[in-house]
């Protein structure tokens, strides 16, 4: 029987996934915009199981709240990736570095 | 609840919503060419919603089923936070015509985002709270590459938005919890299930990464990585709204999560703030000493002010958020005044200044400019003549009237360690052998807005604490 604590669980190796997937990840910046698409689907599948097990509606209203604004949101940092692109050529990770930080 | 009500009570959002879809369409269908036009197009704008607030949206209560609050409390910053959106809009058209073509969409993005911050200080439910953020956020990070062909510019949008997103989730995935574990997103109902059942394991998790997520967007340590470069590579009257405005409405966001939504977990979540607070103050004072780009500095110097505001925070009483608002108003006044001198600064080419030793010997060059950057300098270090003294006097008398007095008295140690640095700017300014020529400038807007800061921020400014206080004060009994 799957309960609550599985969702949970695969949502929290979800998260983790997403959060190690921008700090370790040293080669490409499109691998980070999929991290953080990871944490947002992370965090629906924490919203809905817990709106199922609550037998309450909101999480999943929330639910496609965070889908529409991760929507805009990988719009908006895609932009931005093309425009660093065509300004420095590169979109490794090791070359974001023109100031120091 | 009748429907016209709970419109009334959103009238400020409503104004800056619609009017930013329609100047859009100006800027799409007109060009870069009206952009001047829709930059006062934007502050009327801000105008119209600032006298709007006098009505229902500032004591309407509770509106649209609990997810949007109306009160003193929203009022108060949102009139802040207009003032400095608004200001972060007239201060462009000169910088940018130096710069480069001034681009339409700059007062736009500015609107979009403080409709955002407007909604965040509103937010009486978990999701309110999260369609703010984003909304202002979304326009911030287009904000922050807006000049398409700097590569400084670039790359400070990218690490905004990548940290910033990061922020975001680490946030949902405290709300997620949060729901999960109290079975609703209102905060008065997360409220009176904390009273009710206790803190459990899982509360406690979202309170964490709530705070966490909500000490990125005020730059808060340890979550404060990314100011130094967004602040340095955005253009700087970007760099100048990234430190005002947004500051101001994050800051209220987390005040508000704090007491109306985790009011009974108070003990908890003063450990992270205390802890937050104080490591802001330090590591903004010390790792400021070696900076040589004023705009990095001027981001230590924000991560630190906002450490002073924490303390108030920490103090849970009406008082100590009193205090916090006290405290983002005068400085919102003092950090314009001070980017409203760094956008003054530029060689005789018209290239804009950035570092350090370039204001060597301004003294004998501008005087008035140097003696308005050394004010703004004293006032940020807290020094007594100028107004800056009393907010963190406000602040530390919050933490030692509910019990922490070693907090105030850690707050204290930390502002003179900052001293140092706000002090060397000025010794640079005054003492040191003069270094090449700074254009001179002969703006009237910029000038006026630099005089109008400086009377904000000056011993004047001990006239209006009656005004200040009885404001702050009613706004901060809203919350409890």
């Amino acid at each position: 029987m799957i309960g609550l604590q599985h969702y949970l669980t695969v949502s929290a190796i979800l998260f983790v996934t997403g959060v190690f997937g921008i700090f370790l990840n040293r080669k490409n910046l499109i691998i980070i915009l999929m991290a953080i698409e990871l944490i947002l689907l992370a965090v629906n599948i924490n919203l809905v199981a817990f709106s199922a097990f609550l037998h309450d509606l909101v999480g999943q209203v929330f639910a496609m709240f965070v889908l529409t604004v991760a929507a805009g949101e990988a719009a908006i940092g895609l932009a931005i990736l093309v425009i660093y692109f065509r300004a420095r050529g590169t979109i490794s990770v090791d070359d974001v570095n023109r100031m120091k930080g | 609840m009748t429907g016209s009500v709970t419109l009334a009570a959103s009238v400020p959002e409503l104004i800056l919503s619609i009017g930013a879809m329609l100047l859009l369409l100006v800027a799409g269908w007109r060009g870069d060419e009206a952009s001047r036009g829709i930059s006062w197009a934007a502050v009327a704008l801000f105008v119209a919603a600032s006298v709007s607030l006098i009505g229902a949206p500032s004591h309407a209560g509770i509106a649209y089923g609990g997810l949007y609050r109306a009160d003193a409390f929203a009022g108060f910053a949102k009139l802040l936070i207009y003032i400095a959106s608004a200001v972060s809009i007239m201060l462009a058209p000169g910088w940018f015509s130096r710069t480069g073509a001034m681009r339409a969409e700059y007062p736009v993005l500015i609107l979009l985002s403080a409709t955002g911050m407007g909604i965040m200080v509103s937010a009486g439910d978990l999701l309110t709270l999260y369609v703010g953020l984003e909304l202002q956020s979304l326009a911030a990070y287009v904000l922050a590459s807006c000049m398409r062909r700097d590569l400084r510019s670039a790359e400070a949008g990218l690490k905004y938005f990548v940290l910033g997103a990061l922020a975001s989730g680490i946030l949902l995935y405290g709300i997620s919890l949060l729901y999960g574990f109290t079975g609703t997103t209102q905060f008065s109902g997360i409220h009176a299930a904390i009273a009710d059942r206790g803190l459990s394991t899982g509360i406690l998790f979202g309170l964490v990464f709530v705070f966490a997520g909500l000490a990125f967007k005020i730059s808060a340590v340890p979550f404060h990585m990314w100011t130094p470069d967004v602040y340095e590579g955005a253009p700087t009257p970007v760099t100048a709204f990234f430190a005002s405005a947004p500051k101001v409405a994050a800051m209220a966001l987390m005040v508000r999560v704090a007491v109306e939504a985790m009011g009974p977990a108070t003990d908890a979540w003063r450990q992270i703030i205390i802890f937050s607070s104080l490591a802001s103050i330090v590591l903004g004072a010390v790792a400021a000493i070696g900076q040589t780009n004023i705009k990095r500095l001027l981001a230590y110097s924000s991560i630190n002010n906002v450490g002073f505001a924490l303390i108030g925070l920490a103090a849970g009483t009406p008082e100590g958020v009193a205090s916090v608002m006290t405290y983002m108003t005068v400085y919102i006044a003092m950090t314009l005044g001070s980017f409203l001198c760094i956008i003054r600064m530029r060689d005789l080419d018209g290239a804009p200044v950035e570092s350090i030793a370039a204001l060597s010997g301004l003294s004998r060059s501008r005087p008035g400019l140097a003696a308005a950057l050394a004010m703004f300098m004293f006032s940020l270090a807290g020094i007594p003549p100028l107004f800056g003294f009393y907010p963190k006097l406000a602040v530390f008398g919050a933490a030692t009237n509910a019990g922490y007095f070693w907090l105030a008295v850690a707050g204290a140690v930390g502002s003179v360690v900052g001293a140092y640095y706000y002090l060397k700017i000025v010794k640079t300014m005054y003492f040191d052998e003069p270094a090449p020529l700074l254009a001179s400038s002969d703006d009237k807007i910029e000038g006026g807005l630099i005089a109008l800061s400086a009377l904000a921020i000056s011993p004047l400014g001990y006239l209006a604490i009656p005004v200040l206080s009885a404001a702050t004060l009613t706004a901060a009994k809203a919350l409890f």
